[in-house]
């Protein structure tokens, strides 16, 4: 006691000198702090707008992220335009509810339905389609439904069957993305109500991303429905044994678009900037881009390019399922929709 | 960009940005701290136990909620503060907050309260001898930063709902490793790990080395 006694004597001399250290040590730590965030803040934000940049925010949806597509673009974009992308990867209903809360200037997303409803909403203009590949429902080797070679309906049809016998199981997406749009379509031509299904034991609800959700059904052997890009990475990367199954038919068929956030909706949206990155994907080098994407790596191609094909109908049956699927009365972006940019629909 | 250099911008940035986070945590989660531990008032047991229950705080629920106040349609939407880097160091500033102070609250209330009299008697003034007693309990200060920085570094909610991702601007550790890991690139994924494992640990050590000169 008394040694601690001895200790604390010195406060009686040196008061003044022990607050003024204190008071020293918080302008210090303030400072820290004030360098530190701004410095961060500069180097890592600030940085490139100082240099004459522009951002463009750009939700998307993740296959065309995960699979690496989008930031091969964006290399090569950025260093042409002034632009910074912003990609957040997301999926495509969260993407879109991202863009209605004013959080992003672009959409690049996979489910026309709910195109249809962002651009009748007012929130979004300029639609153009990008690309499409096809979705595939993938299964166990062996395939115990014995879907191989049907078509997508008749497959969906014999898995409600062999799953209520307890054969099967299936793994739905769950999570409102474009995929699981997709699906819910799927189902709805099946002449199933997907709503009455995920409460059956053989549906299961994944709620979470496709890499995710294909390693679940790998865990589970069970059926589900991919898109092709993240399916190939996966099986490439032997990460999974799933096989396709299912893999023709214009019902599996996926397109993808890009929309611009109307900009009398949210009028600090970027809005050249979105019109720049669009034409810059329909454009020649753009599309190239989205074809030559992943060759050599995987055994097929993961997206394939849409802009000559529907201006020069090289494919008249693929054409009309895009056409059926994609289009909106008819157009790829009705009129009232094409704001003042109707050079991208020449 | 290689590879190599893209991990090393985002393990600095992560660095930065959660180094940041805990230094604004600490300007004001200490002096919170050391006033809980130190003063009796009314309803101080349930401040200390808010900061103790907020300890549990599911990163992405606070990611979320910071989300809708950012956001362009959010009250705060209009400091366009969304998808920035000092998005993510507010955040997890918000985050680590409850540890900074609970961990120094508790610190304090460990010292011996004999000291704080002692240094009383001995003629010290209020604020000498929380000094004092500050002085004493100096490690566990140094305790409560460091683990306030490990879950900043660490945590994932906030910076992928305030950061979103974005490559060159606010991809950071955590953020890689779920990416990569939906990506399917498990051994990219497990490096960038060992990566944020590595920095923890000599961090970890740093500052054990310091304290011991200090305190030995």
């Amino acid at each position: 006691m008394h040694i601690k006694a001895y200790r604390y004597s010195k406060y009686k001399g040196v008061n003044e000198m022990e607050a003024k250290k204190l008071g020293i040590w918080l302008v210090a730590i303030a400072l820290a702090v004030t360098v530190s965030i701004s410095g961060t803040t500069y180097y890592f934000g600030v940085g490139p707008f100082a240099r004459g940049r522009t951002k463009l925010v750009v939700t998307t949806t993740t296959s065309l992220y995960d699979t690496g597509l989008l930031e091969a673009i964006e290399d090569q974009f950025e260093a042409k335009y002034p632009i910074d992308i912003y990609f957040i990867s997301a999926g495509t209903g969260i993407a879109i509810k991202y863009a209605q809360r004013g959080d992003a200037d672009m959409i690049l997303v996979h489910a026309p339905s709910k195109e249809r409803a962002f651009l009748e909403d007012g929130y979004g203009v300029c639609r153009k389609i990008i690309a499409y590949n096809f979705f595939t429902i993938v299964g166990p080797e062996g395939d115990p439904a014995e879907i191989s070679g049907l078509t997508p309906t008749q497959a969906l049809i014999r898995i409600v069957e062999t799953g209520r016998k307890g054969e099967a199981l299936w793994v739905s997406r769950g999570d409102d993305s474009g995929t699981h749009t997709k699906e819910k379509g799927l189902w709805t031509a099946a002449g199933f109500d997907w709503t009455k299904l995920r409460d059956e034991d053989w549906y299961m609800e994944s709620g979470t991303g496709m890499g995710k959700t294909l390693q679940i059904t790998n865990e589970k052997s069970a059926y589900t429905l991919a898109d092709m890009g993240t399916y190939l990475k996966y099986y490439t990367d032997q990460l999974i044994s799933l096989e396709v199954v299912v893999d023709a038919g214009k019902e599996l068929l996926n397109v993808y678009s890009a929309i611009a956030v109307n900009k009398t909706y949210n009028p600090e949206v970027n809005f050249d900037a979105a019109i720049t990155f669009i034409k810059f994907l329909v454009s020649e080098e753009g599309q190239q881009i989205i074809d030559q994407f992943g060759q050599g790596v995987y055994p097929q191609k993961l997206f394939y390019p849409t802009v000559q094909l529907l201006k020069e109908n090289t494919d008249p049956t693929l054409v009309s399922w895009i056409k059926e699927f994609a289009y909106f009365d008819g157009e790829e972006c009705p009129e009232e929709y094409q704001d003042d940019h109707k050079e991208l629909y020449g | 960009m290689s590879v190599e250099t893209e991990i090393f911008e985002i393990a600095v940035r992560a660095i930065a940005v959660s180094g940041a986070a805990t230094l604004l945590a600490a300007l004001w989660g200490l002096p919170a701290g050391v006033f809980l531990g130190l003063k009796s008032f009314r309803g101080r047991s349930i401040v200390k136990g808010f900061f103790n229950a907020m300890l549990g705080m599911p990163t992405v629920g606070l990611g979320l909620i910071l989300y809708l106040a950012f956001s362009r349609a959010g009250p705060l939407g209009f400091l366009h503060l969304l998808y920035t880097p000092l998005a993510i160091t507010l955040g997890q500033a918000v985050l680590i907050t409850p540890i900074t102070v609970s961990f120094v609250t508790s610190t304090i209330e460990s010292v011996d309260p004999e000291i704080r009299d002692l240094a009383k008697t001995l003629g010290a003034s209020e604020t000498q001898a929380s000094i004092a007693v500050l002085r004493e309990s100096i490690s566990g200060v140094f305790l409560a930063i460091i683990a306030s920085f490990n879950r900043a570094i660490a945590e994932l909610g906030v910076a992928l709902m305030l950061g979103g991702n974005i490559r060159g601007i606010t991809r950071v550790l955590t953020t890689s490793i779920a990416l990569e890991t939906t990506r399917g690139e498990l051994v990219l994924g497990i490096t960038l790990t060992i990566i944020l494992l590595s920095i923890v640990f000599t961090l970890n050590t740093l500052v054990n080395l310091i304290q011991r000169r200090e305190t030995g």
